[in-house]
């Protein structure tokens, strides 16, 4: 039963009828929302997912969404979205399998602080989900002084309170990556051995960027890949700015880089940053199994 | 190693039946006529090739729509055309939802990446429908170029007609008939660094890669890789856009291929280890660890 079924059916009241209220008389106790029953899991080996927005734009949760219907499937499948302020009337994080995480963190405010501590405690696996989350991006420019809160001046990346464990850097990431990491999360949670190891193999060298670090910036084509010797001139970095700072001058990027709003999104896509042979060789066979898991 | 030369379906040798290509190209006119056979029957809405930029023998990339367009870019530019850098726009301000693009082995790894590990390359993945590589040893920046020919060579740039690495040699030609050869041995300080830990000979990752190498003069070696790769090849050949000829059957063959593929990994695998330990204590990074 997919999840719009599961929708229509609590809608026309069939699945579980709720019992009539005890007699009350008072009318605005009669007016008070009904407690729902918890919603009957159709696939008990879904993986729990919270979406847990901190200092973020909403931005990472409409590249989810832009999934369109495979975000469905992604839903019916293989994701519980326990919670998610934006979609979902939870209130509180209860513990989850994956919180993915938009958005960093201001420390003078308290709410937010307590929310990523609580978020690492009760999550099984976090991960940073955009330029935010993973290194700051534009937060990193913050220096308060404004209305109504001036005070609120200092930004970090998640990664600098908390312990994460994987990264999906962009601004905006993709859907597709996403849609990727969701899918491969199952797999490495939920999978039989062979599909364990293919979701480790595919998901490493985003555990690895959450390990390097929570800074980023243009200069990381300069400092890790320019400067390393590594730089072969393909304009992958120019391709994936989000604010067209890199352009290839003589075959090398040259960043702008006040124009730069430090997502990361350049020097993770560089295929000088990281390159697992193994895993994307094989790219016709992955993006098979992915789509095929979304049919 | 028996990986040297990535996964295929087939290979051979071929030239295209087109002459007005076969004339400009630099060997086999293969990238040319199948993006312009892909053109023509809708495979694709247009390609990222190397075009011609503000200075001779300088390639710029560009997104070709028309025929005229991808004869412009015919003959092979020894430096930089970073054309993945219009992997994104082309699917933007352009509009395509079918792309092609012709390029070097690091940039079909690039391109593969950007698939399987789409970070700031949205939407883009499920559009590449056809993805050309070339065999590549080495690139050059451009003033390595000029170096070589205006120094070395004694040519001017504008009077090069053009440019080929073969038989051991760097070779010149000029548009009155001239021909300067500089051994191979020359070239070598010249050379991009960042190719020195390239570990990709025949452009494993293209749906289809070639290039002059096993093949005699005018002819390509031409290698079908992907599901995707093997059906629009199909479909060239049963259109009549390729002459081909077996590999066994040529001369020098798979061979040589293989040979100089084990050179340049063999070679590239030793630089990456030196770089593990360069300094003391402490070494370079490695991008495939």
């Amino acid at each position: 039963m997919g999840l719009l079924s599961n929708v229509f059916k609590r809608n026309t009241g069939d699945a579980t009828p709720q019992k009539p209220a005890v007699v009350k008389t008072d009318a605005a106790e009669q007016l008070k929302p009904k407690p729902m029953n918890k919603e009957v899991k159709i696939v008990a080996k879904k993986i729990e997912v919270g979406y847990v927005h901190m200092s973020g734009c909403t931005g990472c949760l409409v590249s989810f969404a832009d999934n369109y219907d495979k975000l469905f499937t992604i839903l019916d499948r293989y994701v519980e979205l326990c919670s998610c302020l934006a979609l979902i009337d939870a209130r509180h994080m209860d513990t989850m399998d994956i919180a993915i995480v938009e958005g960093s963190v201001c420390i003078q405010d308290k709410l937010s602080v307590d929310e990523i501590k609580e978020t690492r405690e009760k999550a099984g696996i976090v991960v940073a989900l955009g330029g935010c989350a993973c290194y700051g991006n534009i937060t990193r420019f913050c220096r308060g002084g404004q209305q109504n809160q001036p005070q609120l001046e200092s930004f970090v990346p998640i990664g600098d309170l908390i312990k994460v464990d994987l990264y999906i850097p962009g601004c905006a990431p993709t859907p597709q990556q996403i849609r990727n990491v969701c899918v491969m999360a199952y797999l490495l949670l939920r999978g039989d051995d062979k599909q364990k190891e293919l979701a480790t193999a595919y998901l490493t060298p985003l555990m690895k960027l959450a390990q390097g670090g929570t800074e980023a910036c243009g200069c990381d084509l300069m400092t890790n890949v320019i400067n390393q010797g590594l730089c072969m001139g393909c304009g992958s970095c120019s391709a994936s700015c989000p604010v067209r700072a890199i352009t290839m001058e003589y075959g090398k990027p040259n960043i702008e880089r006040d124009l730069c709003i430090k997502c990361g999104a350049c020097y993770a896509q560089c295929p000088r940053s990281f390159f697992n042979e193994a895993i994307i060789s094989q790219y016709e066979a992955i993006d098979d199994a992915v789509k095929g898991a979304l049919q | 190693m028996g990986t040297e030369l990535g996964n295929y379906k087939s290979v051979v040798s071929a030239r295209c039946t087109d002459k007005e290509i076969l004339k400009g190209a630099q060997d086999g006119g293969i990238v040319t006529q199948l993006f312009a056979f892909a053109l023509e029957s809708g495979i694709i809405d247009g390609a990222i090739v190397a075009g011609n930029g503000a200075e001779p023998w300088r390639p710029e990339p560009v997104v070709a729509t028309t025929r005229a367009e991808l004869l412009a870019a015919r003959g092979t530019k020894y430096n930089l055309s970073p054309n993945m850098s219009l992997i994104k726009e082309v699917t933007r301000s352009y509009g395509m939802d079918k792309v092609g693009i012709v390029g070097t082995p690091c940039q079909m790894q690039a391109l593969r990446k950007g698939q399987v590990y789409p970070i700031g390359l949205r939407d883009v993945g499920d559009k590449i429908a056809l993805a050309v590589g070339i065999f590549c040893m080495e690139n050059f920046p451009y003033q390595s170029i000029i170096q070589l020919v205006e120094d070395h060579a004694a040519m001017k740039m504008e009077s090069v007609k053009k440019m080929e690495i073969g038989k051991g040699k760097f070779w010149v030609y000029g548009k009155r008939g001239q021909v300067v050869q500089l051994p191979l041995k020359v070239t070598h300080k010249y050379e991009q660094p960042g190719c020195h830990v390239c570990l990709d000979y025949v452009a494993n990752l293209g749906d289809i890669s070639t290039g002059s190498v096993g093949s005699p003069d005018g002819w390509s070696t031409v290698f079908v890789r992907s599901r995707n790769g093997d059906s629009v090849w199909a479909k060239a050949i049963a259109a009549g856009c390729f002459e081909t000829q077996p590999m066994e059957k040529v001369k020098p063959g798979l061979e040589l291929v293989t040979k100089l593929a084990n050179e340049k990994i063999t070679k590239n695998k030793k630089t990456l280890e030196g770089r593990a330990t360069f300094g003391v204590g402490k070494g370079l990074r490695n991008p495939y660890l």
